[in-house]
């Protein structure tokens, strides 16, 4: 069920497709800087170019829909803007340095005082899960986009502040959940 | 996982049975809509938000249920390759009225092997179809169950997720 440490990421895109480099992809300010690096046309997500991701099923009943997209406040060299783009509180950094699940649990161990001195998003995610949360709700809670939110987590994991609980599967079966665990699932539905 | 076409019922599936108001979290996208869409004209756009709700179920003291709705946009398939890893299956909704909003869906299940089930969503309590006749429509084979839902009610969602898991685990056994 967990994706393996370094294991498929769908993220994973082979390159980038408008000329940007791996190098470049880490010099993302860390915190907004005016006119500085917050203007650079940077993708915060590759583009997927090969893999399981993307490949549309064979012979699809119909065309996939094409929805309204929204757009995201444009990137501007107007220097009083205040926004923060999310990837600034990552370093620019766009993937955790190993795979988390979307409903990867994660539980703050660190002591309370050692929050200080931690960046505001460390801390606000910290804060939360001294209760339990799964990445999905740390993203949603604390309104992070998801990716930003595994990044974060990820880093606090490898600082000591948190444990991250992966969830269980089957890995010869493609991480699908083993028959133990499915009949746990299927007695705790029917006890609700 | 919980799929269907836009206006379905995801969420309220979710919400009747999550023991937390359904949630809320963004993915943001860069330029995989090249392609499909005509960036040409747009300048500085490079990024799309895709967001996708969900629920909790706690289950036991330490097993948790998460209950994800696909997020709209068939396109983000990205998005449902992330989900499909580590889920028990997909109750996918139908409104038997736009058969053809669940295409997609169904497709998607049946390429990635992840196990599903077809859950007619009666909009006013009213089933137009027979899960037989819609079986047939959909071209869905037998082992798929197919079963009548009303995703505003705790039970229906409840019996919904109990069929799936039935469903998974018999095809684990298989």
């Amino acid at each position: 069920m967990a994706t393996p440490p370094g294991g498929h990421h769908p993220y994973d895109g082979a390159h980038q497709s408008q000329g940007e480099n791996a190098q470049n992809r880490f010099n993302f300010p860390s915190a907004p800087s005016g006119q500085g690096g917050m203007q650079q046309p940077q993708q915060p997500y590759q583009q997927p170019q090969s893999g399981h991701s993307y490949v549309q099923p064979q012979a699809p009943r119909s065309q996939p829909a094409q929805q309204r997209r929204r757009p995201e406040p444009a990137p501007t060299s107007n220097a009083h803007n205040p926004l923060v783009r999310p990837y600034a509180m990552t370093g620019g950094r766009t993937r955790p340095r190993y795979q988390l699940a979307i409903e990867a649990l994660v539980s703050t161990t660190a002591d309370p005082a050692r929050l200080q001195g931690q960046l505001p998003e460390h801390q606000r995610i910290c804060r939360l899960c001294f209760e339990i949360k799964s990445v999905a709700e740390i993203s949603a809670l604390l309104s992070i986009p998801l990716g930003v939110a595994r990044i974060l987590v990820a880093d606090l994991a490898e600082a000591g502040l948190v444990a991250i609980h992966q969830p269980g599967g089957d890995e010869s079966a493609g991480g699908q959940p083993d028959v133990t665990l499915l009949e746990r699932v299927l007695s705790g539905l029917r006890k609700l | 996982m919980v799929a269907g076409g836009f206006g379905v019922g995801k969420t309220t599936f979710v919400g009747a049975v999550s023991e937390i108001n359904p949630l809320r979290t963004e993915a943001v996208m860069t330029s995989a809509s090249a392609g499909i869409d005509d960036l040409t004209h747009t300048g500085d756009k490079t990024t799309t938000t895709v967001a996708m709700d969900f629920g909790r179920i706690t289950l036991d003291q330490d097993l948790i249920l998460y209950l994800f709705g696909t997020p709209g946009q068939d396109r983000f398939w990205f998005m449902w390759d992330d989900l499909v890893r580590g889920a028990i299956g997909a109750v996918v909704l139908v409104d038997t009225r736009r058969l053809a909003d669940c295409f997609p869906a169904v497709d998607y299940f049946e390429n990635s092997g992840l196990p599903f089930v077809i859950a007619l969503n009666g909009f006013d309590g009213h089933q137009p179809y027979t899960p037989d006749e819609v079986r047939e429509a959909l071209q869905i084979g037998p082992d798929t169950p197919i079963i009548t839902t009303d995703a505003r009610h705790r039970a229906d969602a409840k019996s919904a997720l109990i069929t799936l898991v039935e469903h998974a685990l018999m095809a684990r056994l298989r």
